[in-house]
């Protein structure tokens, strides 16, 4: 099973878990595992069209998903995908 | 009984292959390297533009580092011709160096032809002591330091990031920096924004950060703005600074950066900070990735908690700070790899750093295009997006 790493964000949605582990042979496999699982997350990663959303951006070990296969990306079971929103905290 | 020093010198240049300052002027562009093997005080007073620096007491020791190939062609010079003549002969006769010519005359005959001279500029004894473990650093150096005392920084916040990031800015030397942020100094801040103390609460951040940069450094220059940056001053702040560092906290202005930067070409250390975790990358315009190939459009309200207040562990800050701090003055050195086209991402609790790379977006709406097409209007433009953010400050 790949490995999926969940960004601060989202970890609410996941009972609080920093990493997940799903099934899947794909990168969209995997992830439709995780949103199936774990509801809230359905709307946080895919858009109304079935695609990723634009503003989460998805790797494979540590390359963007976008720029491999996207969600038919193929994932093997020691593969980590890392969640990635965009995070902006700093100056306060 | 042994020759004379000046019979010996008559012989050694007789063994060797002297050149004329004018023949040297030709040959600094066609890829010869030249030496200056006088003491450092010589070389402080000018030097042949162009010319590396191997006093003749470490030539033996230092040579490779300056000439590393020994087929190499090398011109050496010295304030009269006579000690380049010894030093050559070093090259060729216990070093093994193929291609080696000593300038007739030195520098001096070279000033009297009237050719080009530069006078390096030369740190004060005060700053060779304050700066003297970076001068040791042949990385930095004192043409580093001089870099960094000449670099003009824009730190956007004097708060979690930009406080640590400024004190070892100023420390390093950093001759010039901005800083921006329209805030006083809370109770609350001084768990993590250790440029402020408990006596300077309720007052302005700028002038705090600026008395604790000025005690620790006076070499250092601090440009106040007590503002908040917005598309109305960004592009009269930005202008004339040689990076940028930015530690905001809400997704309109890092858009808003994010375009007057590509726009301007100033490079960009961004960080950013959530609990325990913490993100970093070098946004070099047209070098690499920019902010919006990187996140093309900010998330929605409950995936962007920089909108509310949010907990973050004090030490974070610093840790993320410091690391822009460091890629601040490696883009001012040109050393090392910048973390340009790479995001990095550390995890305080599980103590783990990672990277993803970042790839340029060649549909990008802002770094795709010439920097001249990016109009004033459309910088940080994201329709409603500041109206739908703009309430949780």
């Amino acid at each position: 099973m790949a490995t999926i790493r969940i960004p601060p964000v989202l970890r609410p949605a996941v009972g609080g878990e920093k990493e997940l582990s799903a099934d899947g042979s794909s990168v969209g496999e995997i992830l439709r595992t995780v949103a199936d699982a774990h509801p809230d997350t359905q709307s946080q990663l895919f858009a109304a069209d079935g695609g990723l959303n634009r503003y989460v951006n998805v790797y494979l070990n540590d390359e963007d998903v976008r720029v491999l296969d996207g969600l038919e990306t193929a994932v093997g079971d020691s593969d980590t995908l890392v969640i990635l929103p965009a995070m902006a905290g700093g100056s306060r | 009984m042994s020759p004379s020093g000046a019979e010996v010198l008559r012989q050694i240049k007789s063994r060797i292959e002297e050149i004329d300052p004018s023949v040297v002027r030709e040959q600094l562009s066609n890829g010869a390297v030249v030496i200056d093997v006088r003491e450092p005080e010589e070389w402080g007073t000018g030097h042949i533009p162009g010319a590396k620096h191997v006093p003749k007491s470490y030539l033996e020791s230092r040579i490779e580092g300056a000439v590393p190939d020994r087929s190499q062609h090398v011109i050496l010079y010295c304030q009269s011709g006579n000690r380049s003549a010894w030093a050559a002969r070093t090259l060729i006769e216990d070093l093994g160096y193929e291609s080696v010519e000593s300038m007739t005359g030195g520098i001096t005959l070279w000033k009297d032809r009237g050719y080009d001279v530069d006078v390096p500029r030369t740190l004060n004894a005060e700053q060779r002591e304050r700066y003297s473990r970076h001068l040791l650093l042949p990385e930095v150096g004192s043409e580093g330091q001089q870099k960094l005392l000449d670099a003009k920084v824009l730190l956007l916040g004097a708060g979690g990031l930009g406080s640590p990031t400024a004190l070892y800015l100023a420390a390093a030397g950093v001759g010039t920096l901005g800083i921006v942020d329209d805030d006083t100094v809370d109770l609350s801040n001084l768990q993590r924004q250790v440029i402020h103390n408990s006596e300077r609460i309720g007052v302005p951040k700028v002038d705090s950060a600026e008395e604790t940069i000025t005690a620790l450094n006076p070499d250092v220059t601090v440009n106040k703005y007590a503002v908040r940056l917005g598309a109305d001053n960004i592009m009269d702040i930005l202008p004339g600074y040689d990076i940028v560092v930015d530690g905001l906290d809400n997704f309109p202005s890092r858009y808003l950066l994010n375009d007057a930067s590509v726009r301007l070409q100033i490079p960009v250390v961004s960080a950013a900070i959530l609990g325990f975790e913490g993100q970093l990358s070098v946004f070099k315009p047209y070098d690499g990735p920019c902010y919006r190939c990187l996140f093309p459009v900010p998330p929605p309200a409950e995936l962007a908690p920089s909108c509310g207040a949010n907990g973050v562990l004090g030490v974070l800050p610093g840790t993320m700070g410091l690391l822009q701090a460091t890629e601040v003055i490696k883009l001012i050195l040109g050393e090392g790899d910048p973390l340009v086209g790479r995001l990095l991402m550390y995890d305080a609790l599980a103590a783990t750093v990672s990277e993803v790379k970042v790839r340029r977006d060649p549909q990008c709406p802002i770094c795709s295009r010439h920097p001249e097409a990016i109009s004033d209007e459309e910088l940080g433009v994201f329709p409603d997006y500041e109206a739908f953010c703009a309430g949780a400050h």
